[in-house]
């Protein structure tokens, strides 16, 4: 077996952290060095790239290579560099502002494309670096900065967008499940193809406690249910399940009237994203959220693809040759 | 087997020795006038003369047909002498319906030769062109040629036995066309013929329609009275060599790929599509064989960050847009400027502002590629002369853009973008190398600091995948040195100052502005798609003894060292743009001079005789 050589401690960078105090993205950012030396990665052959926003700071405290782009382009700074060194590991850091909002068009085009990055999606629900106003995963009715009155805006739903723009990994984790947002980043690096994960990320300052019913010890069993491959759908300490009533999920108690064959089973392979769709719908109060992987599938990947008809152009023309080029068509010599 | 020369006679009439011929081809956008004027530049070409081209077309792909809006042109001038622009007025204009007469009639000479599609000459044709009489009986063609030709009528009979729908027939009438006008200017078909064949190998019986209508059309003009003679173009004395013709977009696409060969480098470009400038993306992504990416963006804003992560990575990458997308790509350019990592942002130019006039030229995008970002963002500025200066322009922008870790913006225009010449094809030896050196591994453990300058004040190129050299870069400030982020207030000033004088320092590179014609009186300054123009304009007023001298920048940021000097030695500066002044602004700003301007906003060239008329009324304003 080979052990990893480097440590969690060989990806930090000499950079001071500047997140406050508190804040949620210091436990992904330590969760993230945990998992680089598990998965074998080399401080040399990891980029990350972000956006704009408190999140996109992370590329700075990371010892890999980083750029901290520009609002809502990290996916578009990605695709070029993912297409040309394919040999690099490349994680997009983002936020629900970033991604969703200014950047919502290069999300959904990455996703489709499924070029082969890892992309992860603070949401605090907030803008924090713009100091509070509301964000677009914020409720309606959200009293921020910029409304006063209660924000008049729907919001979206990441996972609802990922799998309907075709995304191949989709999945959901809370920054401080620490055990669980550790495996979630290890099953995203190790897909090929574009990997989302929304981590439900707490901004103590400007949004503090949004995503409590998740994360406190009195009401995340109850307010969660955590998805795995093949399995039904069980939570609130095994007293509870999932059951389809025709399109719909409803919440039944196993008190011994349902058997477990009735409740739906998860199946994270299907090639049909209905079913994925179908739990990134089920959101609090009216059901405990889904944490875990969504919809894990394979599709060839851009980058694979785009390097595969340079190889075959190649292969079928010999390498380019700029003579050759030049004299071809119709030519005249002028003595 | 019967020979071209039987099917296609040379002619028994009297053939005239021109210098020259400027012919317009006008016709509905579906008539295929820029298939006629395509064959007939390459025919000219191949047979030794020189050529330049205007093609001039609607933004709609199928307006209204029959309209005035419809109406889609093809300029061709060939010569025998060597030749900068299109021409201004036409010998001869070819007109396949009334509201392409209607539309290019002014610009044909007074002794020119008109020729009609009279089957499209009807009631109907009439109303579509919104005329309320038949210009052919009005008086509007009086004095003109004028050759009335039932083109439709005669291109139906000539292809009948190949049983063709009479709708398909009709199709064939640009090639009844170009055979006529083949005849007119005993040009050479056998490259047309060669053409046809490949292009409908697939549709013999479209191939034997157009071979019969060409035919049709060049037997047409040796029977009919209407032509008493024919006119002959000798070879133009070109420098020896091997030629071809190419496109702007063509030779740019190609520039872009030695480029990159000639610096080891592979080739990404992120582009979404806009007009003028998508052939270079079409171009480009036919030689995946060179080792080229492209990569067709959902949007301006993503093609320009997806060059600076291929850059980041280490390709030669490149973004080609128009003055919509440049507008939208100012803030990726801004950070590809602070990260200052060399790539390549195109500006093929259109008629402005907004969406504008996508298919006619301008040269309007020129303070925005000087300012056009938020911030002090000064970036190296190169203009492109002519269509086959494109390919120089490429290379040359690639040498700047690696020698000082820039963003370089390349300036085009939709005039050289479409037009074509013919261009000397280089020798491959003699191209320059590119030398890029990117640091190698760093084992000492020591952080590595990515903003440490050479001589040129560039910063070291290193690349993701480098043992010991990770870095990070973003568009925050950052300490000249360690590229640590940096809100110090001495350090930002250092860094605003430092990348301004990193592009003045370019100079070094570019080398003198070169004077053309006299060193005193007028010095008429032009940029990019114009030299065509003012040079036979200069040219044509010192041989009427005018006291007048050129410069032609290539680039505008940094200007010429010498430029200030050579500016001092007229008595007054003209700079011609087809802009509202925009170059004349940065002039006078640099020299403080007050420069006079010759301002054309019409989405169309100059006209060599517009020039000259202004050359002239300066120069003699001033002796007064």
């Amino acid at each position: 077996m080979n052990l990893p050589v480097l440590k969690a401690k060989d990806f930090e960078s000499d950079q001071d952290v500047r997140w406050c105090p508190g804040c949620g993205d210091y436990s992904i950012l330590a969760q993230m060095k945990k998992v680089l030396p598990e998965i074998g990665a080399t401080q040399e052959g990891t980029v990350f790239i972000s956006g704009i926003g408190c999140s996109s700071r992370f590329p700075y405290y990371m010892n890999t290579y980083g750029m901290h782009s520009i609002h809502g382009r990290a996916p578009a700074f990605a695709t070029g560099l993912k297409s040309t060194r394919p040999d690099l590991s490349v994680w997009v850091i983002t936020g629900d502002g970033d991604a969703l909002s200014i950047g919502g068009n290069h999300f959904m085009h990455m996703l489709r494309r499924n070029i082969d990055l890892n992309v992860v999606l603070f949401n605090n629900s907030i803008y924090g670096l713009t100091k509070g106003q509301y964000s677009p995963t914020s409720k309606v009715g959200s009293v921020t900065k910029s409304t006063p009155r209660g924000s008049i805006d729907y919001p979206l739903n990441p996972i609802s967008i990922a799998i309907a723009a075709e995304a191949t990994f989709v999945a959901r984790s809370i920054d401080t499940n620490i055990k669980h947002l550790v495996a979630t980043l290890k099953r995203a690096a190790e897909h090929k193809g574009t990997s989302f994960v929304e981590v439900y990320q707490n901004c103590n300052v400007f949004n503090d406690g949004t995503w409590d019913y998740a994360k406190n010890k009195d009401t995340k069993a109850d307010c969660t249910v955590e998805l795995e491959h093949g399995k039904p759908l069980i939570f609130s300490g095994g007293t509870k399940g999932i059951r389809l009533n025709g399109f719909q999920p409803e919440v039944v108690k196993l008190d011994g009237n349902v058997a477990q064959d009735d409740l739906l089973f998860h199946d994270e392979k299907a090639a049909s994203p209905q079913l994925a769709f179908l739990l990134s719908r089920m959101r609090h109060p009216e059901f405990p959220e889904p944490i875990g992987v969504f919809r894990d599938v394979q599709r060839d990947t851009y980058d694979d693809m785009i390097n595969a008809q340079v190889a075959d152009a190649k292969a079928e023309k010999k390498d380019g040759d700029l003579a050759s080029l030049f004299a071809g068509g119709e030519t005249w010599t002028v003595e | 087997m019967i020979s071209v020369s039987d099917q296609f006679p040379p002619t028994n009439k009297p053939s005239e020795s021109v210098t020259g011929v400027t012919v317009r081809l006008a016709g509905d956008s579906g008539d295929g006038m820029q298939l006629l004027g395509t064959q007939l530049t390459n025919t000219s070409a191949l047979s030794g003369n020189d050529v330049a081209t205007f093609p001039d077309f609607p933004a709609e792909i199928r307006a209204p047909i029959g309209t005035r809006a419809g109406v889609s042109g093809f300029q061709v001038r060939f010569s025998s002498e060597d030749i900068f622009t299109p021409g201004d007025g036409l010998d001869a204009l070819i007109c396949m319906n009334p509201a392409a007469l209607v539309t290019n009639l002014q610009d044909l000479k007074k002794t020119g030769i008109l020729i009609v599609n009279t089957d499209n000459f009807d009631k109907k044709g009439f109303k579509l062109a919104k005329l309320d009489t038949n210009p052919l009986e009005d008086g509007t063609v009086e004095g003109y040629r004028t050759i009335e030709v039932p083109m439709s009528t005669l291109t139906r009979g000539a292809v009948e036995k190949t049983g063709l729908s009479s709708k398909l027939a009709d199709r064939c009438k640009n090639f009844f066309a170009m055979g006529l006008v083949f005849w007119l200017y005993g040009r050479d078909v056998e490259p047309t013929l060669r053409f046809i064949e490949a292009k409908f190998s697939k549709k013999p019986e479209i191939a034997e329609a157009n071979r019969l209508a060409l035919k049709s059309g060049w037997a047409y003009g040796e029977t009919t009275e209407a032509f008493a003679s024919t006119y002959q173009v000798a070879a133009a004395k070109l420098p020896p060599g091997k030629y071809r013709n190419v496109m702007g977009n063509q030779a740019l696409a190609w520039g872009l790929i030695a480029a990159a060969k000639l610096s080891d480098k592979e080739l990404f470009l992120g582009s979404y599509p806009i007009t003028p400038a998508s052939d270079i993306l079409h171009e480009l992504s036919k030689h995946k064989n060179f080792g080229v990416r492209t990569f067709q963006a959902e949007d301006e804003i993503a093609a320009v960050c997806s060059t600076i992560g291929a850059a980041f990575g280490g390709s030669m990458a490149i973004t080609t847009s128009s003055g919509p997308g440049i507008a939208l790509k100012g803030e990726g350019m801004g950070l590809g400027m602070i990260l200052e990592l060399p790539m390549l942002i195109i500006d093929v130019q259109r008629g402005g502002p907004s969406t504008g006039l996508p298919t006619k030229t301008e040269q309007s995008d020129l303070l925005m590629a000087m300012h056009g970002r938020n911030g002090e963002s000064p970036l190296p500025i190169i203009a492109a002369r002519s269509p086959a200066d494109c390919f120089q322009t490429a290379i040359e922008a690639w040498q700047v853009a690696t020698r000082y870790m820039t963003p370089v913006m390349i300036l085009s225009d939709g005039y050289i973008a479409n037009g074509a010449e013919p261009w000397k094809i280089p020798d491959v030896s003699d191209l320059p190398e590119i030398k890029i050196e990117h640091p190698g591994p760093n084992e000492n453990g020591e952080p590595f600091h990515p903003y440490t300058r050479n001589e040129n004040l560039a910063r070291p190129w290193a690349i993701p995948g480098t043992k010991g050299l990770m870095h990070r870069v973003g568009g925050l400030e950052k300490k000249d040195g360690s590229g640590e982020v940096s809100y110090d207030p001495d350090n930002h000033q250092h860094m605003v100052e430092t990348r301004a004088k990193k592009v003045q320092m370019a100079a070094d590179f570019i080398g003198p502005a070169e004077v053309f014609g006299k060193d005193s009186g007028t010095l008429v300054i032009s940029w990019g798609g114009t030299y065509g123009a003012c040079h036979t304009a200069v040219e044509q007023c010192i041989s009427q003894g005018v006291d007048v001298g050129h410069v032609h920048l290539r680039w505008i940021n940094p200007f010429p060292k010498n430029l200030g000097e050579v500016i001092a030695k007229y008595d007054r500066v003209l700079v011609p743009e087809l802009n509202n002044g925009q170059l004349r602004l940065l002039l006078k700003n640099e020299f403080v001079i007050d420069a006079i301007g010759l301002n054309k906003i019409k989405g169309k060239p100059f006209h060599v005789s517009e020039l000259m008329e202004k050359i002239h009324e300066v120069s003699a304003a001033a002796t007064v």
